[in-house]
């Protein structure tokens, strides 16, 4: 379940000034790399995907979580919901590392698997998917966003439903990810990129001169 | 920042995501799904050579190569994977040209999508709540932040990145910089410019 989540951030306030780190290292700590390399290298597929893990914490978790911690929590709820390992287990691993904080991992050195996780890794599947759809809008058309509150994981921002915007793009037919997470049986749909004039979505106290465009898929949309 | 004096040497315990992220890798290991050496490899790469440099080199061969450009605008992925830039993050690319008229910049409000293989991993300010928050209802506000005051006639382009396509801009090459090789102007372009918070500026002139 991740019904309009903390992690749909778009137009709220209260964050504050944008806080930026000087000559910002790529990692903080060497376990963020590790676990980033893991997630980037491990191929288990996690039902409902990552991204429906991380939203579906507790929001107030959620906010004092840094990125990689939040992907942490979602990596080994995904191992755990895979059955690739048990909480147990892990629980156990992590208490003997907690009391042997001189041990470090055991080293696996498997050529034919790291070849296989490198190649994986370096080339990435394509969401386009050539299933014969036609794009049911063109570039130019007037759409109008869907009111919609889907009890499980979707890209259609709050900040973006129920409005009138223009197809600007057609992207081409790609997976679809809210179906990938709640594992529903819908296809591939159309992406658009949507152009929406800034006073749509924020009335009158929107900037002067602005668009937002957002990628959504075709059943976002309907014609205005 | 740091709690740790000089002279001081009281091991501290280590961080709760670290002990967790050991466990995890120990396991994993264990369980044959993954090699050291891969992991190894990743870690090297996004420290050493996957970084905006690359997608500084996209753009300063767009600023000299007039057909390269026009194949990067219509076609980001393929003319990006000319240069090799492929891999995790960028399996479908789309690039905006900034000009005197129109400025872009990149954000994702749902998550921190961010094209990997050009510019690198995202910066601990991109993925904060307080620029995921603001960029869509604030931009101006945002860029003055970053220094650039915009002038409310250049029509602003907030791109949020809610899909499976990862944006990068294509910065304005600043005026001055005619006489520069390839080399020298990709050394000009920053990651900031490439999300778009940012103008590209010229070295300061030396006379």
């Amino acid at each position: 379940m991740a019904v309009n989540g903390i992690h749909d951030m778009g137009g709220m306030h209260g964050f504050g000034p944008i806080e930026r780190e000087e000559n910002e290292p790529v990692f903080h700590a060497p376990w963020e790399g590790r676990l980033l390399a893991m997630i980037q290298t491990v191929s288990v597929a996690i039902p409902g995907g990552m991204r429906s893990a991380i939203e579906s914490m507790d929001p107030a978790q959620y906010l004092a979580s840094s990125y990689y911690e939040r992907w942490l929590h979602a990596r080994e709820q995904g191992m755990i919901a895979a059955g690739v390992l048990t909480a147990e287990e892990l629980d156990a691993r992590t208490e003997f590392f907690r009391k042997h904080s001189e041990a470090e991992p055991p080293r696996r050195e498997d050529p034919d698997l790291t070849t296989r996780a490198l190649e994986r890794w370096k080339t990435p599947r394509s969401p386009h998917r050539e299933v014969g759809v036609v794009p049911r809008f063109g570039v130019g058309d007037e759409v109008v966003t869907r009111n919609m509150n889907p009890p499980g994981h979707t890209r259609l921002p709050r900040y973006a439903r129920g409005k009138m915007g223009v197809i600007d793009r057609v992207h081409g037919v790609h997976e679809f990810q809210d179906a990938v997470a709640s594992e529903a049986e819908a296809g591939p749909q159309p992406v658009y990129s949507v152009r929406f004039d800034a006073r749509e979505l924020w009335g009158e106290s929107a900037e002067a001169n602005g668009r937002v465009y957002i990628d959504m898929w075709e059943s976002y949309l309907d014609a205005a | 920042m740091s709690s740790h004096h000089p002279g001081e040497h009281h091991p501290e315990p280590e961080p709760y995501p670290a002990i967790r992220t050991k466990a995890l890798e120990s396991l994993l290991v264990e369980k044959g799904l993954v090699s050291t050496d891969a992991i190894d490899a990743v870690v090297r790469a996004y420290e050493r050579d996957i970084g905006p440099l690359n997608g500084a080199r996209v753009v300063a061969r767009a600023w000299i190569d007039p057909s390269y450009k026009k194949r990067l605008l219509e076609n980001g992925t393929e003319a990006i994977a000319e240069l090799d830039f492929v891999g995790s993050q960028g399996a479908e690319m789309v690039v905006l040209e900034n000009t005197q008229a129109v400025h872009n910049m990149v954000v994702c409000t749902l998550c921190s999508c961010y094209p990997w293989p050009v510019l690198g991993l995202p910066p601990t300010w991109y993925k904060s709540a307080a620029y995921r928050s603001r960029a869509v209802i604030e931009p101006r506000a945002v860029l003055h932040e970053f220094g650039l005051d915009l002038d409310e006639s250049i029509e602003l382009r907030v791109w949020d990145s809610t899909a499976d396509v990862r944006y990068m801009v294509l910065p304005e090459r600043p005026d001055g910089t005619e006489d520069m090789s390839q080399e020298e102007l990709a050394s000009l372009v920053t990651r900031d410019a490439m999300i778009g918070v940012a103008k590209v500026r010229a070295p300061a002139a030396v006379s």
